[in-house]
């Protein structure tokens, strides 16, 4: 009995630690994304890695993720007989909630792991030990530039997944189904706001800090051996993909 | 060579995102960078129910305007519209809320008037109507008041 109470406390106490670690991590990283020298070069180079090389599974996903919400709320809407809301309702569900979202677990998968592999095998062949002996930061090097460049990438990969997304309906909707074109677009205009959309903007540039943290973070302070490095990128995935789920409740109940 | 692809790959995906961005926010959304386009005119309701920023104002069915805001100025409701610029509206006209079909959404029909007059920028529409209260008529009919 005791000895359970005390792996208990001792686990709590682990799990705090941890947070503040990571939280701590954070800021730092974050005070040197605006301490020159800036690294534009590197950061070039995880743009494309977490952007470019990313486009065609968004593509794919939001082809797809479209066309899939065009068939289900066309069925669900004509128990209603208002097919002709169509537009509006996958717009609007793209728009404040599958875009955001489904990229950035796409991302995760594909880009975070990735940074998470690459960040921890530099830690076990001692090649950031190796940085800061030559006195070079780390930080700098690794972790800022994949945080800015996700950053910068994840809401633009967010709106081109829902620009496609509504053509994806539209390809349904408009030419499987037989709604009328005027009818998709013009109507998903009048129940558009700006809001709608910012909202969007500011889920995927959180989740864009999210999964590059996470990612960083787990890479950054892996444990040795290759087994090591496995058990962070499979925590790092589940971590980012649980962590955006959770805040993307709380931001959807703040500007409901 | 390298280095120029690289920087043009990230070029094309980032202006890949941006016109997406674009046309979501301008095209789908009507977030109006520029208001030249449109003066603002305002009417007050006794009864604004239903109508919120953003929604149509009309005339003959035809799109010609939204309402920027809904206030409150001396107990009644104060609608301030912004007209799209080449549409005229005269000093009799006539606001009124009206909804679409039964269960639809609310917008601000104008109705045009006859005076030569016409209504400048921050004037006011006099006449109004407000929203049919599907409720009250119905309690109306079903209490024989009607």
């Amino acid at each position: 009995m005791e000895k359970l109470i005390r792996k208990i406390g001792s686990k709590a106490i682990f799990i705090i630690r941890m947070a503040g670690h990571m939280f701590i991590f954070l800021v730092k990283s974050i005070c040197y994304i605006f301490i020159p020298p800036f690294k534009l070069k590197l950061l070039l180079k995880q743009i494309h890695f977490i952007g470019n090389k990313s486009l065609l599974v968004i593509v794919l996903i939001g082809t797809f993720t479209g066309m899939v919400l065009a068939l289900q709320l066309f069925y669900t809407l004509r128990k209603f007989g208002s097919e002709a809301m169509l537009g509006p309702a996958i717009a609007l569900s793209l728009i404040r909630e599958l875009g955001p979202v489904l990229t950035a677990l796409t991302v995760t998968g594909r880009a975070g792991s990735a940074i998470t592999a690459e960040i921890g095998i530099m830690r076990i062949s001692e090649q950031i030990d190796a940085l800061t002996a030559m006195a070079l930061n780390p930080l700098r090097y690794l972790v800022v530039p994949n945080i800015v460049a996700a950053l910068i990438a994840f809401p633009l990969l967010t709106a081109i997944f829902n620009v496609i997304g509504i053509f994806g309906g539209y390809l349904v909707g408009v030419e499987l189904l037989g709604l009328s074109a005027g009818t998709y677009f013009s109507q998903m205009k009048q129940y558009l706001d700006i809001v709608d959309i910012e909202i969007g903007l500011y889920k995927s540039i959180s989740f864009g800090l999210i999964v590059s943290w996470i990612s960083c973070y787990k890479g950054y302070y892996t444990s040795y051996g290759a087994e090591g490095v496995s058990k962070s990128t499979t925590e790092a995935v589940v971590l980012s993909s649980v962590l955006i789920l959770i805040w993307d409740y709380f931001i959807g109940a703040i500007y409901l | 060579m390298r280095k120029f692809d690289l920087e043009f790959a990230v070029g094309i995906f980032v202006l890949l995102g941006i016109l997406s961005l674009g046309y979501l926010s301008v095209q789908l959304a009507r977030f109006e960078v520029f208001e030249v386009g449109y003066y603002v005119i305002e009417a007050k309701f006794e009864k604004a129910g239903g109508i919120k920023r953003g929604a149509g104002v009309e005339i003959a069915g035809v799109e010609i305007g939204r309402v920027r805001e809904v206030s409150l100025q001396n107990y009644e409701a104060l609608v301030a519209m912004s007209i799209r610029r080449d549409v005229k509206i005269q000093e009799d006209a006539i606001a009124s809320i009206k909804t679409k079909g039964i269960i639809g959404e609310k917008y601000i029909q104008i109705t045009p008037g006859g005076s030569e007059r016409l209504i400048a920028e921050g004037g006011k529409i006099r006449e109004t109507e407000s929203a049919l209260d599907l409720e009250e008529l119905l309690s109306k009919y079903i209490f024989g008041t009607l």
